[in-house]
């Protein structure tokens, strides 16, 4: 389970994107996760709530898009969907296929909260 | 009372108040979750290249082997490289007293509950070895053939042991870590006669289907089938470290 020391990384990100944007508050964060990046989408959403307890993002709602597993053929210069365990090209059957996605793991966005300018 | 910003205007008069200031914004980001791991695994790489230091990531399922591997590897060539290892493990220091008995400086990075290695770790861990004096580290990861593929350690090459006990489709089942391979060893085959199930042909199928094009070399560390191959492979990786590091100060 090493979801829990990713989250801690992304609080570490987040804190000071936030700190620098002088932000009081997270409140949305905004994840890219593949298939091939080692991470699994549940397990950072069980993860997040308590790597964050006490930090800007407590509370922040974590989104998780979730991407195909995508791969290119040199040999028929296509584009196809494949599986975590099988990047042949689903076309011509080729082994040497290309990763164009799947494994991201991204910090896509993060929705801060700023003090008012000005209350009232 | 606005409900975006808590100021006092409300509705279209909102649009037109110089008052009026949002207090959400969306910072658009794209940066990868492992940036403060990869930037410390980068530094390492750098010390490392500096040093000609090859460093060896080994990887697999506990038990694979790769402890006796490090002894039956150390034993032959540690009279040709000056090596060290860094051991990895959940608890205890007992592989690092193996590695030890060989003459081999060992540090025991011990990692509580932690499942994997992460590069500040290997980073705490080379302030104790002098890189100057050294040809070779070999980083025995945690035994856990999920977690340990999420980070870079600032290794130039993961290898990666599977050993025949533990069936020949764990490419299939763990793409992640095995696609991460520079180098597969499959390893215990003196144990194949008594198996009968493990086809090495089967889990190199399984690799490919993954794009790996990574060497695959069946070895035996207690009986020495093999090894030559893999000690071959590791003189190689050690003149590539050199001959990068010549070509970049020329």
């Amino acid at each position: 389970m090493h979801e829990f020391s990713l989250c801690r990384a992304l609080l570490g990100q987040l804190e000071r994107l936030a700190r620098d944007q002088g932000a009081a508050q997270v409140i949305r964060v905004t994840l890219r996760v593949g298939p091939l990046s080692g991470a699994e989408p549940k397990l950072l959403r069980d993860a997040f709530p308590l790597a964050s307890e006490g930090s800007l993002a407590e509370g922040a709602e974590l989104v998780i898009e979730t991407v195909p597993v995508l791969v290119y053929c040199p040999a028929c210069q296509t584009d196809s969907e494949a599986s975590p365990n099988d990047l042949r090209c689903r076309r011509c059957g080729a082994a040497d296929t290309q990763l164009r996605g799947g494994d991201e793991l991204l910090l896509v966005s993060a929705d801060l909260r700023t003090e008012p300018a000005i209350q009232t | 009372m606005c409900q975006d910003c808590g100021c006092s205007l409300n509705g279209p008069a909102q649009r037109l108040a110089p008052l009026h200031r949002p207090e959400t914004q969306t910072l658009p980001l794209l940066q990868s979750l492992h940036l403060q791991n990869q930037a410390v695994a980068d530094d390492i790489r750098n010390h490392f290249a500096q040093h000609q230091v090859l460093a060896i990531n080994l990887m697999s399922s506990p038990g694979a082997g790769k402890t006796t591997l490090l002894e039956a590897t150390l034993a032959q060539l540690a009279s040709e490289f000056r090596c060290a290892v860094l051991e990895g493990d959940l608890e205890t220091d007992l592989d690092a007293q193996r590695i030890r008995a060989q003459g081999v400086p060992a540090l025991q990075i011990t990692t509580g509950n932690a499942c994997h290695l992460d590069a500040q770790m290997i980073k705490d861990a080379l302030e104790q070895l002098d890189l100057a004096n050294l040809d070779i580290v070999f980083i025995e990861n945690v035994g856990n053939l999920v977690c340990p593929a999420s980070f870079d350690l600032g290794q130039h090459a993961n290898v990666i042991l599977l050993s025949v006990t533990e069936g020949d489709d764990k490419p299939a089942k763990y793409p992640v870590m095995f696609r991460a391979a520079d180098l597969v060893l499959i390893s215990k085959i003196d144990l194949l006669p008594y198996l009968g199930d493990f086809d090495p042909a089967r889990a190199e199928a399984f690799l490919r289907r993954l794009a790996s094009q990574a060497p695959v070399m069946p070895l035996s560390a207690r009986q020495g089938e093999g090894l030559e191959t893999w000690f071959g492979w590791l003189r190689d990786q050690r003149r590539s470290v050199q001959t990068t590091l010549a070509a970049q100060s020329a």
